[in-house]
């Protein structure tokens, strides 16, 4: 084209190690409990992978890990965690407290500072103190310690939603009174539940099925919650349950 | 110089060149909402079956979930849309307008050839910038007749054809199980499966499916045939509380206008 | 911040131009950048190819079908090639993808079974689950070190009762699913059996399990320009590994006889 300076250089086809599988996670933290869930469909490009494969994984008796992002790097994070996690058991007979989990994730991702696994982690559980935790973390380590986060492909659509139902964010309290801290357990399954069923309506790469991981402190029950399934390891202290849910196939 | 003047016929394509250049340098367009899509459509033994889902994505946000893809051409010949949405409306609804006019200046029931061929003569002189993939089918006095129109405007006549995102998906299930002379209510569940294949396969097709039977006698457009995604009910109630939202001031204004009318004379109105 | 992976971890550039205060013309190239670069030569696309690998499971294991092709760019390059190996007892694996590095794979993954089962005699047979998680760790590791093996690999096999069927592609990337295809096939083919097999996976018999196989393998040879109608199917059940000598698919093309031009013409 007249006029036009010519730009052109060579292009050089690389091979490209990331690709992006889709889904979203979330976690929100009570007084004495924690939520963290993860859709269950993998996807590359228009294509589902599958229908079912677990992003949400039980570490310990009191901590659950969502990854999300580039599953390869997710499978393998996990994978090196847990690794991570049983020499600690061996060394030191008893599980790793949360907060110590949480660095431990943070100096593991950081060590791949110029090759980062391409992982969006959200760690839940319940800290020494009994309190419900939830920990955000970027792929390159960078974390914090927060009441609710939502990541991965329907962040956008759901942290908002959160902001607004668990920090109340834009609601003014009535008259007189404040905007509780906690919010029940119930509540908090009906917000998460929600919250996946409308990313599955407005997101394509969210949907086919859900999976709850409910993580309570020692001595607290799962009162007004239908059956959900136990996976912890002793029943004496903190638990953990998974709870199952369809979203939507298409 | 004398090259200047050589160069003034034909079509300007120096917008397009200038977006594309403008794009390499890292320059943002605004991104069309996108039908990604799956369209079909099968010949059977009194006519055309289109299908399409209804499905409009913006990259990997539904935009639309429940839009319409199968656009009116004329009574007897319809359009189903993939790839931009504006394209596809756009060009269907100029071609529509341009076969009823030529319908009136001929005195004939127009054929699905001159639509195809209006439709792909536009797409070719826009050289793929008007975004429309197309599936186009109808019943006229030749017979009936199924095309596919791709967004340069290259043609194809076959007995099935798909098009779109699912197109892959859908294909799949007229070649296993097409076959020619379909009855009515086969060629109605064969489209189905077919939009179903891409609904549930392809990410970018979803919600429900809609059917259209084209026959000389009549057409009948299928809204909605199948609604296989509706949503679960939600746990909770998000009802917001009066007072819910801040406000810095508040001021109320009346809208009532009181106003008074003095009359001037007192005579009759001329109502001759 | 840069909140692009790739983008991290590039030689640090003075010239570059975070504000965009250049006009266009005099930006500096800020193109990928590797100081060795010019010195190491990789794998970087596939050469000789195989398309498609099919599988499902069903009531007595797992099956799994490829055709009998090697393409050499578009070239129909070797027709009878075998594209589905045998690992052990318990396990079938079939490749898509570049076919020298499967023919690697093949001899590293027979190196691991004479290591693992002969040497050793341990009593300890390696099963699907264990040649699965063994490929995806070699896979990851490859691209890892941005040198990988450029395959899409299904594993299927039954060991103790259970079957597992799973795919392993050259990022790393892992899934696991009743119905399975690679390449081309996860496009055309895998509707078809998703709709053909989930939820009844139980219900199948081998009869049924072969006739939606080569329902797949047919449109796919009808749709995928890089396929071919020989092709070979692989049963694991728990009476062992069975690969079938390579067949022929029965095509219909009636349907051209009809079909004048592409547009208006009718002769």
């Amino acid at each position: 084209m007249p006029g036009t300076p010519s730009i052109q250089r060579p292009t050089q086809h690389q091979f490209n190690p990331y690709s992006d599988n889709g889904g979203t996670i979330l976690a929100i933290a009570g007084a004495d409990f924690s939520i963290i869930a993860g859709d269950t469909r993998q996807s590359e490009g228009y294509n589902i992978q599958t229908r079912y494969a677990p992003k949400v994984f039980r570490l310990t008796d009191r901590a659950v890990l969502a990854v999300n992002g580039f599953a390869a790097d997710g499978n393998m994070f996990v994978k090196k965690v847990k690794q991570r996690l049983e020499w600690y058991r061996h060394a030191h007979a008893k599980d790793m407290p949360l907060r110590a989990i949480a660095r431990l994730i943070q100096t593991m991702l950081y060590a791949q500072r110029f090759f980062p696994y391409y992982v969006y982690n959200i760690l839940g559980g319940i800290e020494e103190d009994g309190s419900g935790a939830v920990y955000s973390f970027d792929p390159v380590g960078s974390y914090e310690r927060e009441t609710c986060r939502a990541a991965g492909a329907a962040q956008s659509l759901v942290q908002p939603f959160l902001d607004n139902q668990v920090y109340f964010k834009n609601q003014v309290p009535p008259p007189g009174r404040a905007h509780p801290t906690h919010l029940p357990l119930r509540d908090v399954l009906d917000i998460v539940i929600d919250a996946f069923t409308s990313a599955t309506e407005r997101h394509i790469e969210v949907g086919d099925g859900l999976e709850m991981y409910i993580v309570l402190a020692k001595g607290r029950t799962l009162q007004g919650v239908e059956a959900a399934q136990e996976i912890s390891a002793r029943t004496d202290g903190e638990r953990v349950f998974v709870l199952r849910r369809d979203l939507k196939k298409d | 110089m004398a090259v200047a003047a050589a160069a003034q016929t034909g079509f300007d394509f120096s917008s397009a060149s200038r977006n594309a250049y403008l794009a390499e340098r890292g320059v943002k367009l605004p991104n069309a909402t996108s039908t990604g899509t799956t369209i079909v459509g099968c010949l059977f033994q009194d006519g055309i079956v289109l299908g399409a889902d209804t499905r409009a994505t913006a990259g990997p946000i539904v935009a639309d979930k429940n839009c319409e893809k199968i656009h009116y051409v004329t009574e007897s010949i319809r359009c189903c849309g993939a790839g931009t949405a504006a394209d596809t409306e756009f060009v269907t609804a100029l071609i529509s307008s341009n076969m009823e006019l030529h319908a009136l200046s001929t005195g004939r029931k127009p054929r699905v050839v001159t639509a195809m061929t209006m439709l792909k003569q536009h797409l070719f002189r826009y050289q793929g910038h008007v975004g429309a993939a197309l599936v186009l089918g109808g019943v006229d006095s030749t017979g009936a007749h199924l095309f596919t129109i791709h967004p340069h405007g290259s043609t194809d006549k076959l007995p099935y054809v798909t098009m779109g995102s699912g197109s892959l998906a859908a294909m799949a299930v007229f070649e296993s199980k097409w076959q020619p002379n379909l009855s009515r209510q086969a060629a109605i569940d064969l489209v189905a499966e077919a939009i179903a294949a891409g609904i549930f396969n392809d990410l970018g097709s979803g919600s429900n499916i809609d059917v259209c039977v084209i026959a000389p006698e009549k057409t009948d457009m299928l809204r909605n045939y199948i609604m296989p995604n509706e949503r679960v009910q939600k746990e909770k109630t998000y009802g917001f509380r009066r007072g819910t939202t801040a406000w810095t001031a508040e001021k109320i204004r009346s809208l009532i206008i009181n106003e008074e009318v003095t009359q001037v004379g007192n005579e009759a109105m001329d109502t001759s | 911040m840069d909140h692009f992976p790739t983008n991290w971890g590039r030689p640090r550039n003075d010239a570059f131009d975070a504000y965009n205060t250049y006009p266009f013309h005099v930006r500096p190239d800020n193109g990928p950048r590797d100081a060795f670069a010019d010195n190491v030569q990789r794998t970087q696309q596939p050469i000789v190819t195989g398309t498609s690998v099919l599988a499902l499971k069903y009531k007595d294991g797992i099956m799994m079908a490829a055709d009998c092709l090697a393409s050499y760019g578009s070239l129909a390059r070797f027709k009878d090639i075998q594209r589905l190996h045998e690992v052990g007892k318990f396990t079938v694996i079939g490749a898509s993808g570049d076919m020298s590095d499967y023919q690697y794979l093949q001899t590293t993954l027979d190196e691991l079974l004479i290591s693992e089962e002969i040497t050793a005699a341990d009593g300890h047979s390696l099963g699907p689950v264990e040649i699965h998680e063994y490929l995806s760790r070699l896979m990851y590791g490859r691209r890892s070190r941005l040198n990988p093996l450029w395959n899409s690999i299904l594993v299927g096999g039954v060991k103790d009762g259970k079957s597992f069927l799973a795919y392993v592609d050259l990022l790393g990337t892992t899934y696991s699913s009743s119905t399975l295809a690679t390449g081309y096939g996860a496009y055309i083919a895998q509707p078809l059996l998703r709709k053909a097999v989930e939820g009844r996976e139980m219900d199948i018999d081998e009869n049924e399990a072969r006739k939606i196989m080569t329902d797949c393998l047919r449109v796919l040879f009808y749709r995928d320009a890089r396929s071919l109608n020989k092709y070979q199917i692989a049963t694991v059940t728990d009476s062992g590994v069975a690969i079938s000598p390579s067949m022929e698919l029965g095509t219909q093309w009636g349907f051209a006889e009809g079909i004048r031009g592409y547009g208006a013409q009718t002769q």
